[in-house]
């Protein structure tokens, strides 16, 4: 593939494909064969051959990668658990299936924590992801699959899934720009569940506007997925270059725990958002620090029950000696690994009689009071802007022996998705060579606002993320 | 039972009633019965990975007329839950059912409060090889997804219920309004409504509750009653010697009348519930209220106080008609214009049934006017009861007209002159019964009656024959 080719972003690529200057078929070749040769780990599933693409498909062919835990029919899909391994779902997620036929084929399967429980994508059931900016670095979770094949240049954009961070948090180690929409803007349906009331898939792509294009042809109404709603608006791609009388309220800068490469490339970046017009200030989310432990219960409550089902009754691999109880027993011994077990055992205890009030009730308090303090907030501000992860991308193995430290990296996501809000994530910089990314969020079904102001950010910061490795 | 009690049973029934809708509770396959094993099955009533449930607006609709049939407050917001446990009938390891706001609640039937009335799936069916039976010791099992999401609703009384035939009673009421309404088979043996029964006792004349047992699924009206009753002696003779009556799940089985335990409070699931997050809130608009409402019908109570009052029916027979629509739509139509009701109501209570064998009156050629007229020549005496039958048989078959019929059959009653002349010419032959008929046995009068039945053929009106055989006797 030419160099000249790969450089494209998703949205150049396809405006080649609709002035016939690029066949969608030679595109598709293209990346199939980098994918195919990735070397990060990226991949647990490439594509054979280009699918057809509808000629004046909005999105030109342009291939995606796709999470595991999206289902496609006929396509493995095992959310990155052993339990799935071989499992070829029947059917095709509502959002995957949009993607195709707005002209966005399905290029691979990519890696990721095992039912999307991870920050580092070292709990995959099928081997970690590197980081292309450094192979011996995590490239986040758990959507870290999508955000290394991004950032490797294997794929032109991809989709991942967010529950307490796993698109964004990724998006910044990897030096991506990654959207978490609003609750409901995109429907679930065919997305293998982690955490049913937080789980939302949004793209991760090399700019804002590739994620707005993609964002555009993802949102809808869909009668498969009872909490999904219509997007109020149309998605417009970005154009402004000022952020004029924008209110910006600033969070988290002076967190304990944030590191300091990261808060000093993140005040630059708040810097610039004056220097564009915009006005920021602190602003204070009271409970939002508490949005971790209300989220390590909640989450871990719902996935108990969403992974009941993997019971070695009706599909999977199935272990046991023939008897009921071992059957449960072994299937599940074997097939989740160590993260997904501690899960569901936090859960269920969490649920248990007795206990649901002191820990599920009073999480769910939590998360209203999160959501209260946001409302707050944007009686006074337009948007939000944070630290996305309060460190860079850190090493392989360095903090799987401490899951505490391994949760503190979604501090800054977590109360976003609680309060059911849009965010996005964009890079900013580097500190010590490794990207950092900012967090803007803004009230439910803002995209259109959030997006507008990371496109003018974007170009005000001129970040030109090419990792060492590619 | 002892009629003089020292205990008061306090009893109340859960029922859960299968709807008859299209598809299933939380997706679009069909219902399925007598299919073939998991051919009525998609990927969410499999519960594959990524798969989400959408309710079924039928099943509201019909949850909402239950619930105002009912009389009960329908909630503006009822929370679907997950209710969590293994277990291989189960796909998604949790069965999604209403908890602490179901659908509609406080209501009443007759004299029985109704607690709640929620939504909920059903599970599927197990089925186990080997002589357990069960699934424990089973060689094997083998789930037919079929019946997995057909939607339910578990309505829940208050424990107001006194005895086993109070239950049963109640039970049966409820049938009928859940079958007036067409929302279920209501068939018990079948499953279609499977009723559960909570049973306590407490010293007669206490405000305070017993320890109750649950006796799971009995499959007919018959065997709750049987079941209650076993349960209360056998609560009883633990009280009287000096025990306590441990909570427990029991299951009453009908053959042996044996009780036996099937789990203890300790033994008893942690169902973990929380709300179902996959689920928005149920909140029925006023159109949707407003079509329920429209769509109750008049149901068996109501009915079978209106035919008591309108057409001055015994009770008994009222209620019959009114439980059984089908007769009572049957005596509605025929007793329209006819100039007396009750002893319609009499031929369609128990005749009708009889000559219809199982089938509905309106699944046969019976027309209601021909019944009115055949039972129009009965009264006037024109046709003994014997040859109505008869007569009854043939509407029943293939329809017509009574009076040609019986004009076609020769069945008009033997009478005047011709009945004179067969009595007089019984009497003479009969000498010896009419002497014992004399001296008061008032049994012999069987053997002339015989003798007028064997001439005429059955043509003769009974009653009138006795009363002619009198009159010459002299008694």
């Amino acid at each position: 593939m030419s160099a000249e080719l790969l450089a494209l972003t998703a949205a150049q690529a396809g405006e080649r494909v609709r002035a016939r200057e690029l066949s969608p078929g030679e595109l598709f070749d293209a990346y199939r064969e980098r994918a195919a040769a990735d070397e990060h780990g990226s991949y647990l599933w490439v594509a054979e051959k280009a699918p057809d693409t509808p000629a004046g498909a909005p999105l030109g062919g342009v291939p995606v990668a796709v999470k595991d835990l999206f289902c496609v029919e006929g396509v493995p899909s095992s959310a990155g658990s052993r339990i799935l391994e071989g499992y070829r779902p029947p059917y095709t997620a509502t959002a995957v299936e949009k993607l195709v036929r707005a002209g966005a084929p399905v290029l691979g399967k990519t890696n990721q924590d095992e039912f999307a429980m991870g920050s580092s994508n070292e709990n995959s059931g099928f081997g970690p992801v590197k980081n292309p900016w450094d192979p011996r670095r995590v490239p986040g979770g758990s959507s870290g699959g999508s955000a290394a094949a991004v950032a490797a240049g294997t794929a032109p954009w991809a989709i991942g899934t967010d529950t307490g961070g796993s698109i964004r948090q990724p998006a910044a180690l990897c030096g991506l720009v990654g959207l978490k929409p609003t609750y409901g803007a995109v429907s679930r349906y065919g997305m293998i569940a982690f955490a049913s009331s937080l789980d939302q898939c949004g793209p991760l792509t090399r700019d804002v506007t590739d994620s707005a294009l993609l964002f555009r042809h993802l949102v809808g109404r869909d009668a498969c997925d009872s909490t999904s709603l219509a997007f109020p608006e149309q998605v417009e791609l970005p154009g402004s270059e000022r952020l004029d009388g924008l209110r910006v309220g600033v969070w988290g800068l002076d967190e304990e725990g944030l590191d300091a490469g990261v808060a000093a490339v993140c005040r630059r970046a708040v810097d610039r958002i004056e220097e564009l017009g915009g006005s920021p200030t602190e602003v204070q989310l009271p409970h939002a620090g508490h949005g971790l432990s209300a989220y390590y219960v909640i989450a871990p409550a719902e996935a108990s029950a969403n992974l009941a089902r993997y019971d070695g009754v009706r599909y999977g691999p199935r272990s046991g000696d023939g008897d009921l109880l071992s059957l449960y027993e072994e299937t599940r011994h074997d097939g989740f690994g160590d993260e997904v077990k501690r899960r569901v055992m936090l859960g269920t205890y969490a649920l248990s009689s007795g206990y649901y009030e002191a820990y599920y009730g009073s999480a769910q308090k939590v998360r209203t009071l999160i959501a209260d303090d946001f409302r707050a907030a944007f009686e006074r501000v337009d948007l939000i802007v944070t630290p996305t992860s309060p460190t860079v991308a850190f090493k392989l193995g360095e903090r799987t022996a401490d899951p505490l430290a391994m949760y503190l990296s979604d501090y800054f996501t977590v109360p976003m998705p609680l309060a059911g809000l849009p965010a996005i994530s964009i890079p900013c910089g580097l500190s010590d060579g490794l990207p950092v990314g900012l967090q803007l969020a803004g009230p439910a079904f803002g995209e259109n606002r959030i997006l507008d102001a990371a496109y003018a950010l974007e170009l005000a910061l001129g970040f030109e993320g090419v990792p060492r490795g590619s | 039972m002892s009629a003089t009690r020292e205990f008061e049973p306090v009893i109340g029934i859960e029922i859960h009633v299968q709807l008859d809708t299209r598809t299933k509770m939380f997706c679009s396959c069909a219902l399925g019965f007598g299919e073939q094993p998991n051919t009525r099955t998609c990927p969410v009533c499999l519960g594959h990975p990524g798969t989400l449930p959408t309710v079924n607006a039928e099943a509201v609709h019909y949850g909402l007329m239950i619930g105002l049939a009912l009389g009960c407050d329908i909630a503006p917001r009822s929370i679907f839950h997950r209710k969590n446990y293994f277990y291989p009938d189960l796909p998604k390891g949790y069965q999604i059912s209403q908890y602490d706001v179901p659908l509609a609640r406080d209501g009443r039937l007759g004299d029985v409060r109704i607690h709640r009335v929620h939504l909920e799936e059903d599970a599927a069916k197990l089925v186990h090889a080997g002589s357990s039976g069960r699934i424990h010791g089973a060689e094997a099992s083998v789930v037919d997804f079929n019946r997995g999401g057909t939607p339910l609703v578990e309505i829940v009384t208050e424990p107001d219920l006194r005895s086993a035939a109070e239950a049963a009673a109640f039970g049966r009421l409820l049938q009928a309004t859940l079958r007036a309404m067409g929302v279920s088979d209501v068939n018990m043996e079948e499953g279609s409504l499977r009723m559960d029964a909570n049973v306590s006792i407490r010293p007669a004349g206490s405000a305070t509750l017993g320890t109750k047992t649950e006796l799971k699924n009995m499959n007919s009206f018959r065997f709750l009653e049987r079941g209650i009753d076993a349960e209360l002696e056998r609560q009883e003779a633990i009280l009287a010697d000096g025990g306590e009556v441990v909570q427990e799940t029991l299951h009453f089985d009908p053959r042996s009348g044996a009780i036996s335990s099937l789990r203890s409070k300790e033994e008893a699931h942690d169902y973990r519930y929380f709300p179902e997050p996959d689920l928005v809130p149920l909140a029925p608009t006023e159109k949707m209220l407003g079509r329920a409402r429209a769509a109750i019908p008049e149901l068996p109570a109501a009915r079978a106080e209106r035919l008591e009052r309108d057409f001055a029916l015994a009770p008994d027979n009222a209620r019959l008609l009114a439980f059984r629509a089908g007769l009572g739509d049957l005596f509605e139509r025929a007793a329209d214009g006819a100039d007396e009701a009750r002893p319609l109501a009499n031929w369609v209570v128990n005749e009708v049934p009889r000559a219809l064998g199982g089938s509905e009156p309106s699944e046969t050629s019976l027309e209601p006017a021909a019944l009115a007229r055949l039972v129009a020549l009965v009264e006037r005496r024109a046709i003994s009861a014997a040859a109505a039958r008869e007569v009854l048989a043939v509407l029943i078959a293939e329809g017509g007209d009574p009076q040609q019929i019986v004009e076609r059959k020769g069945l008009s009653s033997a009478g005047g002159d011709e009945l004179e002349q067969v009595v007089e010419r019984a009497l003479e032959q009969q000498a010896d019964a009419v002497e014992k008929v004399r001296q008061g046995n008032r049994k012999a009068i069987g053997a002339i009656m015989g003798a007028v039945m064997r001439e005429t053929e059955g043509r003769a009106d009974g009653a009138e024959v006795q009363r002619m055989i009198r009159e010459r006797i002299g008694v």
